[in-house]
């Protein structure tokens, strides 16, 4: 059974009074994610990737397309026990404190007294809330309120938990412990779907990721087999040699980039069409030093842009904010 | 029910919080205050016109409450979007309608049980103030327990408001919803005149739609019995029960109505 099942998922909406014009916020969508992977659900703002959380979590509901959770319609409320959700800038009762909140949201999936207590205390602790659950939520910073957010995801710890931008709004050291957090859940086997437009957290979490781009789903699959770590250049780093030394190299169409790195070092990107030890060979005449030479790969970043461009940009109007 | 309950709660908690009890000090205020000027200027009248003021205060105040909390309810909930966390929960929408309607009955119910008791205790203050030829003079005792019927039917009718608010509230505007609550809520204290349209406008048009309104909107003079128990005229419990069954169905065709809307409405 898969964790998440989307088929055909679409949503539309009418913008406009008068005369109202469809705008395809996600257009048949197919998506499965497995029990116990951290996907990562990627694409820029406004390519459809809160629009598809709300759809999974029934916020909205699709205008054809089905999704399923653990095997169940979204709309199920059984199902509801066994996720978490942590919306986009999350924000809660202004007049509760972290502690209160979460005692609030136990109590929905049945949580009572001291194990409730014991609970809420444990999650806090988890997502690094120290004195501060005894404030009201109204005095906290977006990166707090980001941590309590994602504490109430996991209030009746969830077996699939959703995560809307979990890094919006924290600094570095916070960054680093959603992370190692959403590596622990993984370690549970918590299944982690999380949205995000920052693609290095993706590199670092994920086993699989999908990329949307104007309302469609652009790619998906592993990492390792979208990036195939395949070598698109090589890297070749030399040392005591002039810049006019390489512009034969560089006439010549072997050396495609230089990038100065002072102290007459230079990086020069060679393609996979030319030879980089002839091009060694040619500088090295001219008392030129080998520092390193290396492939140069394919990031996340290369095939996400690529991905971007290519998508077809017909979604019926131009994207509103939603 | 458990989890309306819980809603509940913490919608009178976020009532709390957000002072909306301090109104019941400007009640107390308000009574004492006007008590104490009544004294200085009349003799033997002060008991019926502290009636008259306490009952439409413990209204009015109540009034105000239940429409501008009511109007809140739902909308801030969409608005700030709180509501997205809360509904990833197991919960059902309607469940979330009702315990909010539960929870803001719940914060009228503990401020006119407060502001009756308040409003008790200055008329058997008073009371002890008049001599007993003065007391024998009144149409009824300053404590009159008869007062009673005329505070449950108040309370029936802000029931009736906080579910008009709550309802508008799941698919307009806060203003628009108040605005058309307090509409509503005039219109419905002058229902009779609807009923009698026919006898001042020849269109016979006209005549129907004034008739049709009066049975479709709600008929709040119905639940107005404020002057009868002041002047000890007497209200049947019957009355009271059958007014409250009346403002109990149109509670129920509210939430319902309230709980469709929400139920299929997009939270963009």
């Amino acid at each position: 059974m898969d964790a998440i099942r989307t088929e055909d998922l679409t949503k539309h909406y009418h913008v406009g009074f008068w005369r109202p014009r469809p705008y395809i916020a996600l257009n048949a969508l197919n998506l499965t994610v497995g029990q116990g992977e951290v996907f990562g659900f990627l694409g820029p703002n406004g390519a459809g990737k809160t629009t598809t959380l709300k759809l999974l979590m029934q916020l909205i509901y699709p205008t054809s397309g089905r999704a399923e959770i653990l095997g169940r319609p979204v709309g199920d409320v059984g199902v509801r026990r066994r996720i978490g959700y942590l919306p986009e800038n999350p924000y809660f009762y202004d007049y509760l404190t972290a502690e209160e909140l979460l005692a609030y949201f136990a109590g929905l999936f049945g949580y009572a007294g001291a194990d409730r207590s014991r609970r809420v205390s444990a999650l806090l602790d988890e997502v690094g809330i120290g004195a501060e659950r005894r404030f009201q939520l109204r005095k906290f910073s977006k990166g707090m309120l980001q941590r309590v957010g994602i504490a109430q995801a996991l209030v009746n710890d969830p077996e699939v938990v959703f995560f809307d931008e979990p890094m919006s709004g924290l600094d570095p050291l916070g960054r680093r412990e959603i992370r190692e957090l959403i590596l622990r859940l993984r370690d549970r086997g918590c299944t982690v779907f999380f949205s995000s437009h920052v693609l290095s957290d993706a590199e670092t979490l994920c086993s699989r990721v999908a990329i949307v781009a104007r309302g469609r789903l652009a790619a998906a699959g592993d990492l390792s087999e979208l990036l195939a770590f395949q070598v698109r250049a090589w890297e070749l780093v030399v040392a005591n040699v002039e810049h006019a030394r390489l512009e034969p190299a560089t006439s010549a169409g072997d050396v495609t980039r230089v990038t100065s790195l002072g102290g007459q070092r230079f990086a020069l990107e060679v393609p996979l069409s030319a030879d980089p030890t002839r091009v060694m060979a040619t500088l090295g005449v001219h008392g030129a030093q080998l520092v390193s030479l290396n492939p140069v790969r394919e990031t996340l970043e290369d095939f996400f842009v690529r991905q971007i461009a290519a998508a077809p940009s017909d979604r019926g109007l131009e994207p509103v904010s939603r | 029910m458990r989890m309306i309950g819980h809603i509940a709660v913490n919608v009178f908690k976020e009532s709390v919080r957000d002072k909306v009890l301090y109104n019941l000090v400007a009640f107390a205020v308000l009574l004492i205050a006007v008590s104490y000027l009544l004294g200085q200027l009349t003799a033997g009248q002060d008991v019926k016109i502290i009636k008259d003021l306490g009952l439409a205060a413990i209204a009015t105040f109540g009034l105000f409450i239940a429409v501008f909390i009511g109007i809140g309810l739902v909308w801030k909930e969409v608005e700030r979007r709180s509501i997205y966390s809360l509904l990833s929960k197991p919960i059902r929408r309607s469940e979330f309608i009702l315990g909010k309607y539960a929870g803001l009955v719940l914060t009228l119910l503990v401020n006119v049980s407060v502001m009756t008791v308040a409003f008790y205790a200055v008329l058997a203050y008073l009371d002890t103030q008049f001599a007993e030829t003065v007391r024998a003079s009144w149409p009824a005792p300053a404590t009159d327990p008869g007062m009673l019927k005329a505070i449950v039917l108040i309370f029936v009718e802000l029931m009736l408001v906080t579910a008009i608010a709550l309802f508008l509230s799941t698919f307009s505007s806060p203003f628009l919803s108040a605005a058309l609550t307090f509409g509503l809520w005039v219109i419905g204290h002058f229902n009779a005149d609807l009923r009698n349209f026919e006898a001042v406008v020849e269109s016979p048009a006209a005549a129907w739609l004034a008739r049709a309104l009066y049975y479709v909107l709600p008929n709040f003079a119905a639940f107005d019995v404020k002057s009868q128990v002041v002047h000890a005229l007497r209200v049947d419990a019957s009355y009271v029960v059958t007014t409250a069954l009346y403002g109990g169905v149109y509670v129920a065709l509210l939430l319902t109505g309230a709980v469709i809307v929400f139920s299929r409405r997009d939270f963009k």
